[in-house]
């Protein structure tokens, strides 16, 4: 499998403080990679060093063999990259479906067109399958801001898979979601890993979810890789024990 | 304003037309100044609530735009361009100054951009007072003709209410088409949370600066209207105050809000006037009117509307949920 997301040597310093400090990893097609570790070990600030938010102190990071580092965010997004953040972001006066097309319309067309042509960017059909697969429908006209928690997470996630992204990075996706939303969440980002042959990077503490979803799991802590392997292997890892999964 | 009957939003808004149309018949020619005005300065507010209320971006220079269109209006139809020529350059040099003023709003955001669009509001008002070769200076600009549209004269000020109701009329369209295309949804985004916006595609630079281009362009179109409308023009009308009525209107009105500026403006316009009973008070009345809307609902008047027809919406749906949750105890 060839890699879709290589990282090479990512620092990203705060004034004295080295959040990530040389971080290094691949992402391979069709993964699905965990990224754990303690709060506070850069994890969030990794990932916004890749997708732009942030602009890396040093290193390199190569979308398809192709070094991206520095692109904006909403370039990076146009590429084929898509995340979701640690805290919910969806737009909350608008709906559901608004939500959605809103997620999606930037990949339709350009800037002309989304001016002269429809309103919905032809994508009303793409969200009320987005809508129905992530089982929203009876919410599909509420305002998002009146879904619950739980609710929101899913149309959080869902949002990005709107533009057709095939790497897709998530900052905690199970935080606050309830144990059987969790399960249809887990359910459904496993179908669209297998059916669209998506790719993700996935940052949770939710252990038991990590270790199920994942193919291999990242530990970081203090701004660097601690170990990267298989579940198995890493939940045996001594240093990982001693760092982030206790005794 | 979803929760009204579409069949009873499209009579009121009929009616509403057909009002604004046939009512001003009978109005003396200071009626008719006051409605030509507040079409006007619904206009502006209509720019200045796409760049604010939808977009987000805060400017303090929404009446130096006006003061743009409408010296680019006093000064081509004074030697002899029509009008439409003239509304059209105003277009395009205010939106082309919007689109330079939009680039401080990539680097700074809420009270710094205030600041900055402020500074380009004095900047333009010292442009009209001291560059009297061009704009006549502290004198003006007088004796501004009013157009023929379609072979008829609008010297009068029914003919030229018209002139102004039908400018509102096809800016008012546009503004709706464009609130409703991805851009609006865009404009939207950017306001509640350009981070997620950007990480979603939109580019989040290219649309903050249409925001305040076009918005600007609005204030064109408004300074355009205006300068025929009272056929003579000087610096002072256009300060800062005229900025801050614009941000006052649109705030009143419901920043965010389609309905808002016409609204907004027509308190602006017209509030004053039916309180000049009052003599030396009226303003003193208007600003204490302002400050407790404000604290009562800092959303302006259409935010109370919404709040209530939000609050009804609730209602029906936990009415539903508890129906189905009750069906859902039954069946089991």
């Amino acid at each position: 499998m060839s890699a879709v997301l290589e990282v090479t040597d990512i620092k990203k310093s705060f004034g004295g403080i080295h959040a990530v400090n040389g971080v290094s990893f691949d992402v391979r097609e069709g993964e699905i990679l965990g990224l754990i570790g303690p709060n506070g070990c850069g994890k969030s600030t990794l990932f916004n060093c890749i997708l732009g938010q942030l602009t890396p102190t040093g290193g390199e990071v190569k979308l398809d063999g192709q070094v991206v580092t520095g692109l904006r965010p909403s370039e990076l997004n146009k590429l084929g990259v898509s995340r979701t953040f640690q805290l919910l972001q969806v737009f909350p006066k608008l709906s559901v479906r608004e939500n959605l097309i809103l997620a999606g319309q930037e990949h339709q067309g350009n800037m002309a067109s989304r001016l002269v042509g429809r309103s919905d960017a032809g994508l009303t059909e793409a969200a009320n399958q987005m809508i129905g697969f992530f089982k929203l429908d009876h919410l599909a006209d509420e305002p998002a801001g009146g879904l619950s928690y739980g609710q929101q997470k899913l149309l959080d996630a869902a949002m990005a898979f709107m533009g057709g992204s095939r790497l897709v990075l998530l900052d905690e996706p199970a935080g606050g979601v309830n144990p059987s939303m969790l399960a249809d969440l887990k359910e459904r980002l496993v179908a669209i890993n297998r059916e669209k042959n998506a790719t993700f990077v996935v940052i949770e503490h939710n252990m038991e979810f990590v270790m199920s979803l994942c193919s291999r799991v990242m530990v970081m802590a203090e701004g660097k890789v601690l170990a990267m392997g298989r579940p198995d292997e890493v939940r045996k890892n001594p240093a990982v024990i001693e760092a982030y999964l206790g005794h | 304003m979803s929760g009204i009957a579409k069949p009873l939003k499209i009579a009121l808004g009929l009616a509403i037309i057909a009002a604004l149309i046939i009512v001003p018949m009978n109005f003396n020619r200071y009626g008719l100044f006051i409605l030509s005005q507040w079409a006007v300065m619904s206009i502006a507010a209509m720019g200045l609530n796409l760049t604010l209320g939808y977009a987000g971006q805060v400017s303090l220079a929404q009446g130096a735009f006006v003061g743009i269109g409408a010296y680019a209006a006093a000064i081509m139809t004074t030697h002899g361009w029509p009008l439409p020529a003239a509304i059209l350059v105003a277009i395009v040099l205010s939106f082309a100054i919007g689109w330079v003023l939009g680039y401080p709003a990539l680097r700074v955001q809420h009270h710094y951009l205030a600041f900055v669009t402020l500074a380009f509001s004095t900047l333009a008002f010292l442009v009209f007072r001291n560059e009297s070769w061009l704009t006549g200076g502290i004198y003006g600009i007088s004796n501004i003709p009013r157009p023929h549209i379609f072979g008829i004269a609008t010297n009068k000020p029914l003919p030229f209410y018209y002139v102004c109701l039908g400018s509102l009329a096809i800016v008012s369209l546009a503004v709706w088409w464009l609130i409703r295309s991805p851009w609006g949804r865009a404009f939207m985004a950017l306001r509640e949370n350009p981070l997620r916006a950007q990480s979603l595609g939109v580019d989040t630079r290219r649309y903050t600066l249409m925001a305040f281009a076009i918005g600007s362009a609005l204030g064109g179109v408004a300074g355009a209207l205006y300068a025929p409308l009272t056929q003579y023009i000087d610096p002072v009308p256009f300060n800062l105050s005229l900025s801050l009525d614009l941000l006052l209107m649109v705030i009143v009105g419901g920043a965010g809000f389609y309905f808002g500026p016409f609204l907004g403006a027509m308190i602006a316009v017209l509030l004053p006037e039916w309180l000049r009973f009052t003599e030396g008070y009226y303003l003193m009345l208007y600003a204490v009117a302002v400050m407790l809307l404000l604290i009562w609902s800092p959303t302006g008047i259409l935010g109370i509307l919404d709040r209530y027809l939000a609050e009804r919406r609730t209602k029906a749906a936990s009415a539903l949920r508890a129906v189905a949750k009750s069906r859902l105890e039954t069946a089991q």
